[in-house]
């Protein structure tokens, strides 16, 4: 994360800043560690992080392997069974873990497909303008009338379930509000000084896209994609939850919820940790996303 | 008025024709089709059944008969229900999907806009903190996890409500409705009480708002006669984006609480490779959201004197 940093460094340039004066992101930086939610979701998210992929290789039960004598136990310490087993008689921590890995990882991934695709387009739409804007921003219009969801279910039937498909598929669907938003800023940057400065020295259209209006736009884009996570994740899961995500042996936290869902009645703990994980780590975006808005656009406090 | 309506549907023909477009090609390049049972059955009966339904022509053939039904009304056969018309099972579904989404979204504006109204004018007290942390916790459970927790703990532990589908014999009762609505409605009830509250914060402090309780109307009368007014404008242009994840839900919805609607039809025709239900359920779709779209920005229109479309 760009606005993460060890408090030594936080304090280095605390102390830097008071002779060089504070620019925008060492005053983000600032009201960002000051917000107590976002700092402890920070925390929180990097063990989670930790967890989902350190865990699975140093935990003492492998995701897969199955304890015929040990179906559907209920959370114990006896054998370190802490989230208790599935219904096939697999250590359900193990699979929290791995599922939460790749939950993160779909998360992630689809979001920087959405990033790209989405600050190309919207940044060239908003810095060539006129009838290029024009035709561009129609196109992100009729796309957006579209119901996805249903695109990405036929998409998922027709070439069968491949993960890397899922990425794309999910990065394809939410790559229109960030060129929306990469295109708004766009504009009023394309009318500042230093743009024309640099037009005038000759400086080539594709080069001041990259050198000047996309470093700019990056804050708002920054937010955006810290509540891109959660919602690629609850698309991720919405599609495990109909049976059409990852599939097995690969899991995810949707695919551990509707198995849970379906064993409620008789073993609710295989509903419960997936679902209270996924929880706490769509929590800790959100939290992240609104500090991080709070910090770098303070102009609603 | 009546101009801007016109121009609006006519670019909807070519969005609509692009949707339709892809979705039939992307269905039938897909490995295995309708047809396709365990055991295969002889050349001579597939022959015939592909003939039956004209997928015997060429793909681009099919394309434009496809087209040329759709311009007369037919939406055509189903594949996989025999006896059954697209149209059949639209009209079996549909009134579920869309009494359950219609509750759902009314259900959410009241208590929604109530919710945020509250907590913005009781700003930073116990209560506002209460609307927004509730906000939070509705955005992130999914409705996948609310429904089966709630039909569990109120449908069999408590007993209150039944936990199962609509029964075909008893039809849409009041309590079977009860479970699906709510749970469809708890994250929009999230959403659209956190717009409330952000838009209520900003329409308290204007100036106008100033003027009117300066010449001495009572506090209920401002707010809603004056700030009311302004503060539902983000709500309307949320109506959009609330009617597609209202659809979005109601297939998870329909699979919770194993309702017969439109969106489980959806996904058992797309597994079966049921190319013309697929079709259909997303034309319906489609045009949805495109016609609630308009919808959402006509009435934006008419509430904010501001905004005129011509």
């Amino acid at each position: 994360m760009v606005f993460t940093s060890t408090p030594s460094e936080k304090a280095g340039l605390m102390e830097a800043s008071a002779v060089q004066g504070r620019s925008l992101w060492d005053d983000a930086r600032a009201r960002l560690m000051r917000n107590k939610a976002a700092v402890a979701s920070m925390i929180l998210l990097a063990v989670l992080v930790f967890l989902a992929f350190i865990g699975p290789l140093i935990w003492i039960h492998d995701s897969t392997e199955i304890y015929r004598d040990r179906v559907q136990i209920p959370p114990t310490w006896d054998n370190w069974h802490i989230f208790g087993t599935d219904a096939q008689g697999r250590d359900l921590f193990a699979r929290t873990l791995v599922g939460l890995r790749m939950s993160l990882l779909v998360g992630v991934v689809a979001t920087a497909v959405s990033l790209v695709i989405g600050v190309l387009w919207g940044a060239t739409a908003g810095f060539l303008g006129g009838r290029t804007d024009q035709i561009m921003m129609r196109i992100v219009d009729v796309l957006y009338s579209i119901p996805f969801i249903f695109f990405v279910i036929i998409l998922m039937v027709v070439f069968g379930r491949n993960i890397i498909l899922i990425f794309v598929a999910i990065g394809a669907v939410e790559w229109l509000t960030m060129a929306r938003i990469v295109r708004g800023q766009t504009i009023s940057l394309r009318a500042m000084e230093f743009v024309e400065a640099a037009q005038a020295a000759g400086v080539s259209q594709a080069s001041i896209i990259r050198r000047h209006v996309v470093p700019n736009v990056l804050g708002p884009v920054v937010v955006y994609v810290t509540l891109t996570i959660p919602a690629v994740i609850l698309a991720e899961s919405f599609l495990s939850f109909l049976g059409l995500g990852v599939q097995e042996p690969l899991t995810s936290l949707g695919n551990l919820i509707a198995n849970g869902a379906r064993d409620m009645e008789i073993a609710n703990w295989t509903l419960f940790f997936p679902a209270a994980t996924m929880m706490i780590t769509l929590f800790c975006f959100n939290f992240i996303g609104d500090g991080l808005r709070d910090a770098i656009d303070p102009k609603d406090r | 008025m009546l101009g801007y309506i016109t121009r609006r549907l006519l670019v909807a023909v070519p969005t609509i024709l692009v949707i339709i477009t892809v979705a039939f090609f992307m269905m039938r390049i897909a490995p295995g089709g309708p047809f396709d049972m365990e055991q295969p059955m002889p050349e001579q009966i597939r022959q015939n059944i592909l003939a039956h339904f004209g997928m015997d022509q060429p793909l681009w053939k099919q394309y434009v008969d496809y087209l040329a039904g759709l311009v007369r009304g037919d939406l055509g056969p189903s594949l996989k229900f025999r006896d059954k018309t697209v149209a059949d099972i639209i009209a079996e579904g549909f009134p579920i999907s869309a009494t359950i989404g219609l509750l759902s979204i009314s259900l959410a504006l009241m208590i929604g806009s109530v919710l945020g109204s509250l907590a913005a004018l009781r700003q930073n007290t116990a209560a506002d903190f209460g609307v927004v942390g509730f906000a939070t916790v509705g955005i992130v459970i999914p409705p996948f996890v609310v429904g089966p927790v709630l039909s569990l703990v109120v449908g069999i532990y408590l007993g209150w409500l039944p936990s199962g589908g609509l029964d075909p014999r008893h039809g849409m009762t009041i309590e079977r409705l009860i479970l699906p609505v709510v749970t469809l409605a708890l994250p929009q009830i999230a959403i659209i009480s956190r717009l409330m509250r952000a838009s209520m914060i900003e329409v308290i402090r204007s100036n106008y708002i100033r003027t009117a309780r300066a010449k001495g109307l009572s506090a209920g009368a401002v707010i809603t006669r004056h700030a009311m007014r302004s503060a539902i404008l983000p709500l309307v242009s949320y109506l959009g984006p609330a009617a597609a994840a209202l659809l979005t839900g109601s297939i998870v919805i329909e699979q919770v609480f194993s309702l017969p609607g439109i969106g489980r039809q959806f996904v058992f025709a797309a597994l079966q490779r049921d190319y013309t239900v697929v079709m259909g359920v997303v034309i319906l779709y489609a045009s949805l959201i495109i016609v609630l779209n308009l919808v959402a920005d006509l009435l934006y229109a008419a509430l904010n004197p501001k905004v005129k479309y011509d």
